[in-house]
């Protein structure tokens, strides 16, 4: 996982690697200092010399302003390496997003697509941060320290080695205790994170049903849940500051015990043996020492806990795709007939975090050898059941998944042999759950051409009945529309997806269920105008309406991922009880009474 | 309309809180907000006065250890230097002291870092339960305007910060005041004139500092502002993505990621580096103040100027100096992590900021006094409160009880979401009891709205709604709300059983109760074929089931209730014919000798009703029975037949 995230440092490697280095050196004087300190006041104060401490002092600026140079430049260096790293990560992420194929984009549902693209990644950034600053830091802080205190008085050290092991020892402990105590607390998070979102977005059934006191319940449940482990996950965390002093004021008296003996022994002398102002950089040691210590457990912590994102941002640079535009594909779809030649296709994906809200779920095979053609210039309805595979049958024809066996043909053609933009150029599909974006009307419908022209516009507008409402927005078609086009009313919407389709000016033109929020007579009008203004492009209308497909050249029914039936309504009517049974219960008045047990539920 | 500013995703304690400085986050820092917060801590009083202490202690203690060692060295050491039988009883005896004023530190921080952990999780929970409550009591209104994600993020984001800084920063910041305190005091004891030299530098450094800060937070403004931008961008493209794909649109998409991501990255790096100078500037100040210090008092103990102290006069001594010295580095420590804790503040500032703002939320009204009560009739047909459940139900005003039968009156009702945006106009609606009523009409012509008025989910500009000739405004909301079942076309459904699910219309339910409801509304043959029958669990607003079955649970539920009326949303819209008949089914069993709301696109569904209202923009533009409006060859046999003009 490192090796792989480690691959987007690139473009900020110098950076990366100088900060560590930075950093280094300025722990490296930040040792150094107390040595000139002592020097200071050994030779200095105690000297009564005005000269040594003029020269140790400027001795001393000159090494603090190197230090700031270097601490500033790390200071520098560090966020910018990391949020290139950061910025580098998101670029990747959302480029491999980009070329999801549907099957990619199902097995991660939206929502943790963005959590992993914006939470994770900042998680991830601030662990690389820590990473080439104090992950740096603390080691040489530790190690520079430990030698310059064998340099004073290598027999004095020797307290060292007590103290450390027990710190270590008991930071290794707290860690282990506190990580499984952590890993808890996230769960609840979630679980916490998981009842709000459920109240908040059925608060219209919590208050009309009156369930306030319950829903606080089930939440007091889990935020008690959350108090005790988290307070446990601290008190646990607690430990540390009082175990580092507890070193340090051990290492401090036996400093003093053993060093004050040494400074008698020797008579305040160096080469004797210890003098007062080396007790006191030995005393200064051992805080770094220990402090380093505790900041290196610290940043295991905060490693485990950006372990996760880590993991999170990899299985979406991992995933692959299976859809991508042959080399040499065909760039010229000859005309808008398709044929599907036995065709079986199967989900595979296992939906990855559970919060799947539609589409598939589980391995499921949701066609069964289909064979079907649709003549160029055609209107095909399709109605069946939910769940019945209607949508999966056409998202086959501008590849949006491919079939597992069998071939689907658009234009006597293979799907897969034509260049992928080309064939979703000439197959423009309306999707059932589709999406309007923030920007004017204008601009979302320059997605489906982007160089079309105002009578152009003016024409996808007119025959998708959206004219008339969009000349009535404040700014006609320069109107902003929010995100999801949420200040529109869902036929508006759907209208002006249609309208985004048109402008395609495709071969095929599919509407997956895409009038569902349009009043009859509209569209009736929209269907009317298709057959109009549209003759040769061949049309494939997905219903629940059946007055919707009426009047289609060929009205298909799909049960259960296989054809049931096919003909004309005349036909069909005659031939097929489901058509029958369907044309009846939406068209006899009331007393609608069907065979429950054989429904499709 | 709910405008998205700034995406907030939810995450693991921490996550992206680091971030979550906003616009005008400094000028949150107000004393309003720091009193109140501080004012949740109330419940730990007793708590909280023993962790200062135990603070105070530890803090002395440690200020104790620093100077305690020259004073050790220059007092127990240095005069046994030469002798000849140097006797060490005196140091062991200092040392003694000393461990016992570390063991007393030691484990002074320990208590209050313990207790601490107790207190700043404990009021964070408060605060939770206190937001989440309280949020059960906003009108719908405000669920309009803020997304999920922002009401979300209160309680992780926000919170988080909070407890980032009840944990680590209020403990810290009183412990460095003590420390400044007590080295201070120590300091103004060697040398007032020094004292003045390093307090006069500190306030030069921090101005110095402060100058860095206001810039890194002008960056962080800039920052967050990119970040939110960028996010609602992912959000907005991840979410259309298939749409995406199917417009071949991935290029741009990337083309424009490219900008917003680029704009982060130049404003997120500068906001950091700025931030992070801090650090090495304070410290190397502390250097820098070290050698002035030694310089002037070097000086001045050369030529034996003479020194004031809160002691008295007398010479500057080398041994002053060099204690001194150690001070002023003690003395600007604890500021440098003043400093450094500042970001904390100023984010905990802004999120209690924000948590306050949804506490500030002004909850539903309720000046209703009618309640609805279970009744009995007496022979002399009179009715009577009675606790138990008799299917006879009645509104209780005072002592006058009126039986409740049902029939709900709007008269002449104008509305409007947002002021100046009227929704409905001149609005007449009689329903008499046990009667089925259906709106009719294009998505936005306001049918929804009036379901929404009668069970007061919003409330009516001008007219009158009465419930058995009650004015719903003097009923009680929940009791209002009571007698009115409601289905809607977003099924939300909890996790839980299939059985709690069910349940949640009527918590008093028995597992058979249960049951008899969901065979009431047909969905008992589907719930039996689930894996674990009643009690499979649903997760994710119940993935694992199909619409229709989802909407099937969602009727069995408004069933349990069993209220006196009923308001069915779209209840079928989105699932396919034959499966809605079953579900029609269940619904035609619920319906029975209730009166019935009912909005539905589908026109086969609603043609049963005794009367329709045709709406149009807000209006109704035609009322009547099927047959009735049929005749009458006007919108509704336009939108019928689908014929046009």
């Amino acid at each position: 996982m490192i090796k792989k995230l480690s691959k987007y440092i690139r473009g900020y490697r110098g950076l990366a690697v100088i900060t560590p280095i930075l950093v280094v050196l300025e722990s490296l004087l930040e040792i150094l200092i107390p040595f000139v300190m002592a020097d200071l006041i050994d030779k200095g104060i105690y000297g009564g010399s005005m000269d040594e401490i003029t020269k140790y002092g400027l001795l001393l600026i000159l090494a603090a302003f190197v230090s700031l140079s270097f601490g500033v430049a790390a200071g520098i260096t560090a966020p910018f390496a990391s949020a290139g790293f950061a910025s580098n990560l998101r670029k990747a992420m959302f480029e491999k997003v980009q070329d999801y194929d549907f099957m990619s984009i199902d097995k991660f549902s939206t929502a943790s697509i963005v959590t992993r693209l914006t939470t994770d990644v900042t998680n991830v950034q601030q662990a690389f941060q820590m990473i080439i600053r104090i992950f740096a830091r603390a080691p040489s802080m530790l190690v520079f320290a430990l030698i310059a205190a064998f340099r004073v008085n290598h027999k004095l050290s020797l307290v060292f080695l007590i103290s450390m092991p027990i710190l270590i020892v008991g930071m290794l402990i707290m860690n282990s205790k506190v990580m499984p105590i952590f890993e808890r607390v996230f769960k609840n998070y979630d679980k916490m994170n998981n009842v709000v979102q459920e109240n908040v977005r059925g608060m219209r059934v919590v208050k009309s049903f009156n369930r306030q006191e319950h829903e606080i319940d089930k939440f007091d449940a889990v935020s008690g849940t959350i108090f005790r482990d988290f307070s446990k996950a601290e008190k646990t965390l607690a430990w540390m500051a009082p175990m580092v002093q507890f070193c340090t004021y051990l290492c401090m008296v036996l400093l003093c015990w053993f060093g004050g003996k040494m400074i008698v022994a020797s008579g305040n002398n160096e080469i004797l043996g210890l003098t007062a102002g080396q007790l006191m950089s030995m005393v200064t040691y051992t805080t770094q020492i220990l402090m380093s210590l505790m900041m290196l457990s610290m940043i295991f912590v905060m490693l485990t806990l950006a372990r996760e994102s880590g993991k999170r941002i990899v299985e979406i640079l991992d995933e692959e795709s299976l859809i991508f535009s042959p080399e040499e594909g065909i760039k010229d779809v000859k005309d808008g007939s398709i044929d599907f030649e036995d065709v079986t296709f199967e989900y595979k994906h296992e939906d990855q975090d559970g919060l799947l809200t539609e589409g598939p779920r589980k391995r499921r095979k949701a066609l069964f050898h289909v064979d079907l053609h649709i003549d160029s210039g055609m209107t095909v309805g399709l109605i069946g059941a939910t769940g019945s595979s209607k949508s999966t049958l056409v998202q086959l024809i501008p590849r949006l998944y491919d079939a597992t066996e069998g071939t689907v043909k658009v234009g006597g053609r293979d799907v897969r042999e034509y260049d992928l933009e080309t064939l979703r150029n000439q197959v423009a599909m309306v999707l059932q759950k589709n999406v309007l974006f923030s920007g004017t009307v204008k601009e979302n419908l320059l997605w489906g051409n982007e160089n079309a022209t105002d009578e152009e516009i003016r024409h996808a507008l007119k025959v998708s009945c959206s004219e008339e409402f969009v000349d009535k927005m404040p700014d006609g078609v320069d109107s902003h529309l929010e995100q999801g086009g949420s200040n529109i009313s869902g036929g508006q919407r759907q209208r002006l997806c249609i309208a985004r389709a048109l402008l395609k000016q495709p071969k095929i033109l599919i509407l997956d269920d895409s009038t569902s929020a349009v009043d009859m007579k509209t569209d009736a009008q929209i269907r009317r105008a298709f057959k109009e203004e549209m003759s040769d492009v061949t049309k494939i209308i997905i219903a629940q309406r059946i007055s919707s497909v009426m009047d289609s050249d060929k009205i298909v029914i799909i049960d259960h991922g296989r054809i049931m039936a096919q003909g004309t309504h005349e036909e069909l009517m005659e031939g097929s009880e489901i058509y029958r049974e369907i044309y009846e219960t939406q068209n006899k008045t009331s007393g609608v009474d069907l065979d429950v047990e054989g429904g499709a539920l | 309309m709910a405008k998205k500013e700034n995406v907030r995703k939810m995450g693991g304690p921490g996550a992206g809180g680091r971030q979550m400085l906003q616009k005008g986050a400094i000028k949150t820092l107000n004393k309003g907000t720091v009193k109140r917060l501080l004012s949740y801590l109330k419940a730990y009083q007793l708590k909280l006065v023993l962790v200062f202490v135990c603070i105070l202690i530890s803090t002395l203690a440690s200020v104790a250890s620093s100077l305690f060692l020259q004073t050790l060295i220059d007092d127990y050491v240095m005069p046994l230097v030469g002798a000849l039988a140097p006797d060490f009883s005196g140091l062991l005896h200092a040392l003694m002291i000393m461990c016992m004023i570390y063991a007393v530190g030691v484990i002074s921080v320990l208590f209050y870092n313990r207790t601490m952990a107790v207190i700043s999780q404990g009021t964070l929970k408060i605060i939770r339960d206190e937001m989440f409550s309280h949020m059960q009591e906003l009108p719908i209104k405000y669920f309009d305007r803020n997304t999920h994600g922002d009401v979300m993020s209160h309680f992780t984001n926000d919170a988080d910060t909070l407890r980032q800084m009840l944990s680590q920063t209020l403990p810290q910041l009183f412990s460095s005041v003590i420390s400044l305190a007590a080295v201070f005091c120590s300091m103004l004891h060697l040398s007032i004139w020094l004292t003045l030299l390093t307090v006069g530098f500190t306030f030069l450094s921090l101005f110095l500092v402060k100058t860095v800060a206001s810039k890194s937070s002008g960056y962080f403004v800039k920052q967050q502002k990119s970040l939110g931008e960028l996010n609602g961008f992912i959000e907005e493209m991840i979410n259309g993505e298939k749409v995406v794909k199917v417009f071949c649109h991935e290029q741009k998409a990337k083309e424009e990621f490219l900008v917003k991501n680029e704009d982060l990255r130049h404003n997120m790096s500068r906001a950091n580096a700025l931030s992070m100078l801090i650090m090495p500037m304070m410290g190397n100040l502390g250097n820098v103040l070290y050698v002035l210090v030694a310089l002037i008092g070097g000086a001045m103990g050369i030529a034996g100027v003479m020194n004031l102290s809160i002691g008295g006069e007398a010479t500057v001594t080398m041994g002053t100096i060099a204690s001194f010295l150690v001070l002023s580095r003690n003395f600007m420590n604890p500021i440098t992590q003043v400093s450094q804790q500042l970001n904390s503040v100023i984010m905990a500032m802004a999120g209690a900021g924000r948590i306050f703002e949804l506490l500030d939320e002004m909850p539903e009204t309720d000046e209703g006094t009618v309640t609805l009560v279970n009744a009995r009739e007496t022979e002399d047909g009179r009715l009577t409160e009675c606790q138990e459940k008799t299917g006879i139900w009645a509104w209780k005003d005072g002592d006058k009880l009126t039986r409740l039968k049902g029939a709900v009156v709007l008269d002449d009702v104008d509305f409007s979401y947002i002021e100046g945006k009227q929704v409905l106009y001149d609005v007449d609606v009689f329903a008499e009891p046990g009667q089925k009523v259906a709106f009719v009409g294009a998505t936005g012509a306001g049918k929804t709205t009036i379901t929404n008025l009668i069970n007061r989910f919003y409330d009516i500009e001008d007219g009158k709604i009465t419930y058995d000739g009650i004015n719903i405004n003097t009923i009680k909301k929940r009791d209002l709300r009571r007698s009115l079942g409601i289905v809607l076309q977003d099924v939300n459904l909890f996790t839980g059983t299939v059985m709690e699910n069910i349940r949640y219309g009527n918590l008093d339910a028995t597992d058979e109760e249960c049951i008899e409801a969901a065979k009431l509304v047909n969905a008992d043959s589907f719930i039996r074929m689930l894996p674990k029958g009643y009690d499979t669990v649903l997760e994710g607003d119940g993935s694992g089931l199909s619409q229709g079955q989802r909407q099937l649970v969602s009727i069995a539920r408004a069933a349990v209730a069993d209220p006196p009326c009923m308001i069915l949303d779209e209840a079928t819209s989105s699932i396919d014919t034959r499966t809605e008949s079953i579900v029609q089914k269940g619904m035609d069993n619920l319906m029975k000798d209730r009166t019935v709301f009912v909005i539905a696109h589908r026109l086969s569904t609603v043609q049963n009703s005794d009367v329709i209202m045709v709406m149009e923009n807000g209006r109704i533009i035609e009322r009547g029975s099927h047959d009735r409006l049929m005749e009458k060859k006007g919108k509704y046999y336009r939108l019928y037949t689908g014929a046009t003009e």
